[in-house]
């Protein structure tokens, strides 16, 4: 069949399967944007570049499904950097289109060029910068192909102009689709190993059955491998317990009995302080981010360490594993299983009780916890979380910026399915969570989404606000309101001698409600605890407009249990209103 | 160069872009490529890239993983220096007035080098060889004046095994 690039990127597309993609038009995209009247894909017009790369995240992070953006060249390219490497450093699967200026023109300092590939290079798992028409099927291919697989990624395609424009010789092309093997043949540098080494799994299996105080460390690549299920069953199986890292919240449920939640800067105590006495840390699909491992020099010093990840950098990239193993979390897990059960299964481990008991009393002495507000007194952000949490359904998609609102969130929701928690753990880029959350309701439209976002990252990106009213995207959004770029405050407050540089932004500039109001949703204000139940009621009531709650909550408050930046993880500093002794563990 | 040299060869797709991937890698970790030689192999569609640099074990052992994930990057083999034979170019002109010629053809012809070109007061070689071996001429040519000074970078390939074959076992299991 003949026909012109433009239209062949937008066959392929559908091809891939892709229902919906997020973007903005432009001068050198304009004749891909020709055949989406036509197309089956339903194009969500965004207000700013950046939005799209989030959208299309938020809708990877929910769906599993890889997230598609198209935009144009030059600055729309330069704008949709940031939402590649979030999805760089998260390992999301993303396809981004970029325009490009004519081949002729490329080089020239053409107007709305950029080098786009040189430019994301690193912040991509792979770009090309496709030069004929006849490549345009062959490249999308490969694409989707390279970043659904192995350890998902962000792909970029860049396409000049003159090889999309049915007006220019050059666009001509024979339509085709490349066969699986020949994208694999066509990829020779590619082989991702999804099949643990039997011999490691062996060795594992039996460091698990000989350890007195294992802790698995569960990370994002658990919920990449769609591996909750057989994580679940690891854990059932030996009794041991799981700490799940904030981009693998909601991998285990927060409900279970072996579940210790989030460990790390923010952690709890007893996820914090139970790593850092293990014998056995059984790492699936986590990397040791300097966030969860504090000073690596004294992290989990007496533990031996299985790490389990697709990509074979992160082995021993921070850590000495004694049992690396390269593969899909979930095939690694389910041999794991096995292999545990040839050897006697939970029965042929050692009394754990002693630890067990242990871990339980940290449990119960460090909780998390705050100070409730008195009467008069300002809204504390984590009552308004707690009242949130127990008013929406459990399978609630929950997105959040990047701050002290996204620590709390992490702490103070009780997250029981996979796939509800979606933030930017990696890059930290604060504005993600309004633009993530449209992309999560695109792809779940059936589930309620909330957004928590603080003040600060909410004025990053509020814009896309427009896009979700227009497109009737019903997300809700509450806003911590605590007039300061909170976290930034914190440090201040604790290792800055409360010199507070610069992070002041005020409690009503801008009015958020009236600013909800002019991008055509519902705003809403909530300043005392009386209101807060009422507010979320009447925003789960609402579900054909977004919804944006301002909560002016207290701005003194701050995160804890907080791990200071390069102490080490035994430094872990708790609520001031628990009294915090030293911790010696039964060996 | 110091003990922590390491030369990494390194097969790649021959496409465009993939040089500026390999050496990315190396420039957003601070690390200076040594010497770097890239040319097509005896297969078109792949090149060689053979990378000289000088870092420590560790670190490198992260930046072969990470050149490895790049999609381009189809296999890659570090040489220890003992084990490889290493061989470099040099060309080099060097002032060469009636009185001195005589003299650096002299020391050309002992290093087994050759003059490929010939002017009124200055002289071209060119010598192939080890990278000290060129190191050594260029500090011999270095008192008569070197006007230009071009070396390729080393290509590097491993040390044939010298050991003959042991004979296979014929115990144990046979399939």
């Amino acid at each position: 069949m003949e026909m012109n690039g433009g239209q062949a990127l937008i066959k392929a597309l559908e091809t891939e399967g892709v229902e919906v993609m997020f973007g903005l038009p432009g001068g050198a995209i304009l004749p891909v944007y020709d055949p989406i009247i036509d197309s089956t894909i339903r194009h969500i017009l965004v207000r700013h570049e950046q939005g799209a790369g989030h959208m299309a995240e938020g809708y990877a992070h929910a769906t599993g499904r890889p997230g598609v953006a198209m935009v144009t060249s030059g600055p729309a390219a330069t704008n949709i950097v940031t939402p590649l490497c979030d999805a760089y450093m998260d390992s999301i699967p993303i396809v981004v289109i970029t325009g490009q200026v004519g081949t002729a023109a490329i080089g020239t300092d053409a107007f709305q060029e950029c080098d786009t590939v040189g430019i994301t290079r690193s912040v991509t798992k792979h770009n090309e910068l496709v030069m004929n028409a006849e490549d345009i099927p062959r490249a999308v291919r490969e694409a989707f192909h390279i970043a659904t697989t192995g350890r998902p990624g962000p792909v970029l395609l860049d396409i000049p102009k003159d090889i999309v424009d049915p007006k220019n010789p050059r666009s001509a092309m024979e339509w085709y689709w490349p066969t699986d093997a020949e994208i694999e043949a066509g990829l020779p540098g590619y082989k991702p190993t999804t099949r643990g080494h039997a011999k490691m799994i062996r060795e594992a299996a039996n460091l698990i059955l000989e350890s007195r105080r294992p802790v698995i460390y569960a990370g994002g690549g658990i919920l990449k491998a769609r591996a909750a299920e057989a994580l679940r069953e690891l854990a059932e199986l030996t009794g041991i317990h799981v700490v799940t890292t904030l981009m693998a919240r909601g991998a285990f449920p927060d409900s279970h009995p072996l579940c210790l939640g989030m460990p790390g800067m923010h952690g709890n105590f007893t996820a914090v302080t139970s790593m850092q006495k293990a014998d056995l840390l059984i790492a699936l699909g986590s990397r040791f981010d300097d966030r969860v491992t504090g000073k690596v020099a004294t992290f989990a010093p007496d533990a031996k360490i299985i790490h389990v990840d697709i990509d074979p950098a992160e082995l021993g990239k921070v850590r000495r594993p004694d049992v690396p193993i390269v593969g899909d979390c979930r095939l690694v897990i389910e041999e794991l299983v096995r292999a545990v059960r040839d050897l006697g299964g939970g029965d042929a481990q050692p009394d754990r009780s002693a630890w067990k008991s242990q871990v339980s009393g940290w449990q119960e002495k460090y909780p998390l916890t705050y100070q409730q507000s008195e009467a008069g007194e300002a809204l504390k952000p984590q009552f308004v979380l707690e009242h949130l949490r127990d008013s929406t359904p459990e399978d609630t998609i929950v997105v959040s910026g990047v701050g002290q609102h996204q620590m709390w969130t992490s702490q103070y929701w009780r997250f029981d399915h996979p796939y509800t928690f979606v933030n930017s753990g990696g890059l930290g880029t604060m504005g993600f969570a309004v633009p993530a959350a449209i992309g999560a309701k695109v792809g779940m439209p059936d589930r309620t989404v909330w957004a928590v976002d603080g003040d600060g990252c909410f004025q990053m990106t509020a814009q896309e606000l427009v896009t979700a009213a227009s497109e009737r995207i019903p997300i809700k959004v509450a806003i911590l309101n605590n007039a300061y770029l909170g976290m930034v405050r914190q440090w201040q407050e604790m290792f800055y001698e409360e010199r507070y540089s610069e992070v002041y932004l005020s409690p009503d500039l801008p009015d958020y409600v009236k600013w909800a109001e002019a991008m055509g949703c519902v705003g809403l204000r909530v300043e005392s605890p009386e209101e807060v139940q009422s507010a979320i009621d009447k925003a789960n009531g609402i579900d054909d407009r977004p919804v944006v709650i301002d909560f002016r909550t207290d701005s003194n408050e701050k995160v804890f249990p907080m791990v200071p930046a390069g102490a080490s993880n035994d430094e872990i500093v708790v609520d001031p209103s628990q009294s915090q002794t030293e911790v010696h563990v039964v060996q | 160069m110091s003990t922590t040299h390491h030369i990494l060869s390194v097969l790649v797709e021959n496409k465009a872009g993939v040089l500026a991937r390999v050496a990315g890698l190396f420039a957003r970790r601070g690390y200076n490529i040594y010497s770097l030689a890239v040319a097509p192999t005896d297969d078109e569609r792949f090149s060689r890239i053979t990378i000289v640099v000088d870092v420590e074990s560790r670190p490198l052992e992260q930046v072969v993983k990470q050149l490895f994930k790049l999609i381009n990057v189809v296999k890659i083999s570090e040489l220890a220096p003992d084990e490889a034979v290493e061989r470099e170019l040099m060309l080099l002109t060097v002032k060469a007035e009636p009185t001195t010629r005589g003299q650096i053809i002299e020391l050309v012809q002992v290093f087994e080098g050759r003059i490929v070109d010939v002017g009124h007061e200055q002289l071209t070689v060119m010598l192939a060889g080890s990278p000290t071996k060129l190191d050594d001429l260029e500090e011999l040519m270095r008192p008569y004046g070197i006007v230009e000074l071009q070396r390729t970078g080393r290509v590097a390939l491993p040390k044939l095994e010298r050991q003959a074959p042991r004979l296979r076992s014929v115990s144990g299991k046979v399939s």
